[in-house]
């Protein structure tokens, strides 16, 4: 203590004016603790919530595009011929078996996850696509494409990143995943969930965990992280094709409305 | 350390605290556009996929 203080009853003015200023190192201390603490609170903030908000926007801006561009493919190839006969369709088309990695080959719009969930379904399932600002959607390369026998299996973020899954846990039985690429629209309908450990790769079977088994189902599977912000399961949603109509049939007539308003 | 801010800062009280706003206003901004974005890459803690 120093010697020079002022007296007690000195007013609290002069007070102030007179008092050396001390630093005490745990005051310091504690100013940068509590600092530290509202930086994570405000990362995980940014994270969860600011930049999951901006990148959804970036990736169904990006997917309306895509989806957009093909319908307008589509339109051109038919030219001012009628609708094509649901009874000509036939068996679902199956583009390439493969892509280069983080290309994008289809869209994903799933009515459920809500307006603008659209997102692009790129070849890969590393962070470029998963992380991207116009991807999101990530296809297990050697698994099977949109409309082919055996099974179609496809990862994306549940919170975070755009989130093109983060509704996933809302899918009833029987609801719309609508697949769209180059060649038309694939219909799968959700059938169940399954939550498994992050190693159970037989979810991604032709036939899910039958790896032995031969494939005679068109099956989607969409793997997220499971709980909710938590990366200690994941859970898994399988749906089955129901439908598939060529990209000159323009898309389906549900969803029509709201692909009508895509890319403007 | 806040305390030398508060004491740095001019004007009478109101001017501070606009003052410790903007200032404020500014840190979240860097921290929001470069710094965060720069930890993340980093930290990437989040899983979606099955694996081995």
């Amino acid at each position: 203590m120093s010697a020079e203080q002022p007296p007690r009853h000195a007013s609290r003015g002069s007070d102030r004016a007179a008092r050396p200023r001390r630093v005490s190192v745990v005051g310091v201390l504690g100013e940068l603790l509590l600092t530290a603490g509202a930086l994570i609170l405000l990362f995980l903030g940014w994270q969860l919530w600011w930049n999951d908000a901006i990148m959804a926007g970036q990736q169904s801006a990006a997917a309306s595009d895509l989806g957009a561009e093909w319908l307008e493919e589509g339109k051109a190839a038919r030219g001012d011929a009628p609708a094509p006969d649901p009874a000509t369709y036939g068996d679902p088309v199956v583009g390439p078996a493969t892509y280069g990695d983080g290309e994008a080959f289809a869209v994903m719009y799933v009515p459920r996850f809500g307006e603008d969930s659209q997102r692009r379904v790129a070849e890969g399932t590393g962070l470029n696509v998963l992380n991207s600002t116009e991807l999101g959607i990530g296809h297990y390369p050697g698994t099977q494409m949109p409309g082919q026998v055996g099974n179609f299996a496809i990862a994306s973020h549940r919170s975070a990143y755009g989130g093109g899954m983060h509704e996933i846990e809302q899918l009833q039985l029987g609801d719309a995943i609508y697949i769209q690429t180059a060649d038309g629209w694939y219909t799968y309908r959700f059938r169940d969930f399954e939550y498994v450990t992050p190693s159970t790769v037989d979810v991604l079977a032709p036939v899910p965990h039958h790896p032995d088994l031969q494939p005679t189902d068109r099956v989607v599977t969409l793997t997220s992280c499971n709980p909710l912000y938590s990366t200690a399961e994941r859970i898994i949603a399988y749906g089955v094709l129901e439908s598939w109509q060529p990209s000159t049939a323009g898309p389906p007539a549900e969803i029509a409305d709201v692909v009508a308003t895509w890319g403007s | 350390m806040y305390g030398a801010l508060w004491r740095v800062l001019p004007g009478p009280v109101w001017v501070r605290i606009l003052l410790v706003l903007i200032l404020l206003v500014a840190v979240v901004f860097v921290l929001f556009t470069w710094v965060f974005p720069w930890v993340d890459g980093i930290i990437n803690p989040i899983e979606v996929t099955v694996d081995t």
